[in-house]
């Protein structure tokens, strides 16, 4: 585990207000409210961090690279390319030419340093407002292994994200995923891990049977997922570090699937199907100690707590379609809240609380959506031949769900995109993927 | 890595491409697909060939619908029939879904539609220890299509035989 040391440069900074001065210019203050929907992303520029020693000059760039693709793939900010810099970066100390950064539009302004000793990488940044000729919020400084250079970088550009848009980031984080390969009638399927742009995959199982839906715990350090391995559908957790698994729940004459996690991380919520009826019950990881909580004769699955623990959202089609219900996390009366036209499913609490994300289909296509609680301001965010299966960003502002394209050659892959409906865009995978599970931010 | 080891021997009834594992389960798991494999003759009647080719092995769901339908009912007494004559076999049987569903709820679906025949068989007088029902949801489809022609084909229980002599 790559452990990020992260203090205030206290002693290279005079105290910088966090308020931000009205600009002289005609913006105002740096600032991006992303509820409002962006229509203008703002510039940036994030020249190349300066290297402090040789070994340090290529992390430099990359640092740069990989900050500016997460601020960019947001959809919030506009990356300002190097070769329109009048003027480059090349000391860290010296003072910003706000001028030159102005005469850009280069509205916030990331520069750094990077310091290379034996496999120890040291990354300092300061973010600028340029227009306002002001540093915005105070210098950092992130210590860790080389090998960890790319968290470092998302690092940073967390703490630029937070700063400007005043919402917790969410680029040092991961994403499991099941790895798809081989056509529709014989489809391979692997546990996998990636960061959540896509870089560093790391395979989890093999391809002997068929694996669904793993689920991040609470603290990032296990995972929950359905294996077919004893023949039947079964409920596994997995410690990602060490890569070791053991079933949950191994009733004979049963299936069990779509596990998810409770907040504490000791508590788990899944279905179990037996006789022809398929129902939820939660099950302590430790003690194994099962309590039933439905017990109607319909579907009853796609289980998600609340943030707070107390109540778990699910879908059933005991109305006769799939619909959405809110239950206490013991059991007893539910309450559904969805009421629109289709059938809605494999609904996720959002880890702000305010919203639900949900599948739903509707006249032959499929929508990724979200509601409030009571089930109001239905919102619609996509639109495909079969779109199923969101899972929030840690900051509860980004969605990434599985997308299946049509057909004999059809294809899994995930896509990414914002409660506003905004800045869809595929992920990156090496092969065809579904059923991701966004991680928290790492510690 | 350890989570690579331990596959139990009823793991190749998943590992459509492990056939090389030669068990009795070895045809197993695909959704019955083609006959190929399947153990003795299928002029035998005693032979799962025969069970599949000539009784049938698998019937047919309406989307989104487990309930029997008049013509799958004629095919489970068949299954049924044949199962009391020959004893030494056991059967799993795999409920499917189509494309057109989420994951979890295909799950649900296909563990639906397998009970729904394990349930005609056992009141025809199959013994229930016998039979053991799988849903495979939406993952082993079939047909590839994404049309009603391969959807219909796709929504499918298929009692897929294990044991027999000539295992």
């Amino acid at each position: 585990m790559i452990r990020l040391l992260c203090c205030i440069l206290a002693a290279l900074v005079a105290a910088v207000p966090l308020v931000i001065q009205p600009a002289l210019a005609q913006q105002g203050p740096l600032r991006i409210e992303i509820t409002e929907g962006v229509i203008e992303p703002l510039p940036f520029a994030v020249p190349g961090f300066v290297p402090d020693n040789t070994a340090a000059t290529d992390y430099g760039k990359q640092l740069s690279q990989v900050i500016a693709a997460d601020l960019s793939g947001t959809g919030l900010f506009r990356e300002i390319p190097a070769s329109a810099f009048i003027s480059p970066i090349t000391d860290f100390a010296a003072p910003v030419k706000y001028a030159d950064w102005k005469a850009i539009n280069a509205q916030a302004l990331i520069a750094g340093a990077v310091t290379v000793s034996g496999s120890k990488l040291t990354v300092r940044f300061r973010v600028y407002d340029v227009f306002s000729g002001a540093e915005l919020g105070n210098g950092l400084q992130f210590t860790g292994n080389t090998d960890g250079w790319r968290r470092m970088a998302h690092k940073v550009a967390d703490a630029v994200y937070s700063r400007i848009t005043g919402e917790g980031g969410y680029f040092d984080s991961r994403v499991a995923f099941v790895s798809e390969a081989g056509p529709k009638n014989d489809r391979r399927k692997r546990l996998a891990i990636m960061d959540y742009d896509g870089a560093n995959v790391q395979y989890l199982s093999d391809s002997s049977t068929i694996v669904l839906a793993p689920r991040f715990s609470p603290t990032g350090d296990r995972l929950l997922y359905t294996s077919y391995e004893t023949g039947f559908p079964r409920i596994y957790v997995l410690d990602v570090g060490k890569v070791k698994r053991r079933a949950l729940d191994n009733t004979e004459g049963t299936m069990s699937f779509a596990p998810r996690f409770a907040p504490d991380g000791k508590t788990v919520v899944f279905s179990l199907a037996q006789g022809g009826n398929t129902d939820l019950y939660t099950m302590g990881v430790s003690s194994g100690k099962r309590t039933r909580l439905t017990s109607a004769p319909s579907i009853e699955t796609a289980p998600s707590f609340s943030p707070d623990g107390r109540q778990i959202v699910f879908e059933s089609d005991r109305s006769g379609s799939q619909q959405l219900y809110i239950m206490p996390t013991g059991g007893g009366e539910a309450r559904r809240i969805s009421f629109g036209k289709g059938r809605y499913g494999t609904p996720v609490w959002s880890p702000r609380g305010d919203l639900i994300a949900f599948t739903k289909q509707s006249k032959g296509r499929f929508h990724i959506g979200v509601m409030r609680l009571d089930g109001s301001q239905e919102r619609l965010l996509t639109a495909s031949f079969l779109d199923e299966g969101p899972t929030w960003a840690p900051n509860g502002r980004v969605i990434m769900f599985t997308r299946e394209t049509q057909g004999a050659s059809g294809r899994a892959s995930l896509y990414s995109v914002d409660i506003t409906g905004r800045n869809l865009r595929p992920v990156r995978t090496p092969d065809g993927a579904s059923d991701p599970s966004w991680s928290p931010l790492q510690q | 890595m350890s989570i690579f080891g331990k596959i139990l021997t009823i793991g190749a009834l998943l590992a459509v491409t492990a056939c090389t594992n030669a068990t009795k389960y070895d045809n197993a798991g695909a959704g019955g697909a083609g006959g190929a494999g399947v153990s003795g003759s299928a002029s035998d009647p005693t032979s799962a060939a025969f069970f599949q080719q000539s009784i049938g092995d698998r019937v047919l769901f309406v989307v989104d619908q487990s309930s029997l339908t008049d013509q799958s009912r004629s095919v489970l007494q068949g299954q049924a029939e044949w199962l009391l004559t020959n004893t030494d076999y056991s059967a799993i049987i795999e409920g499917h879904a189509d494309e057109q569903g989420t994951r979890e709820y295909n799950l649900g679906l296909g563990e639906k539609r397998a009970n729904a025949v394990r349930e005609f068989l056992v009141s025809r007088g199959v013994a229930g220890n016998r039979l053991k029902v799988v849903s495979y949801g939406k993952e082993r489809p079939i047909e590839i299509c994404s049309d009603e022609s391969c959807y219909a084909k796709n929504r499918r229980a298929v009692t897929v035989l294990s044991g027999g002599l000539t295992g």
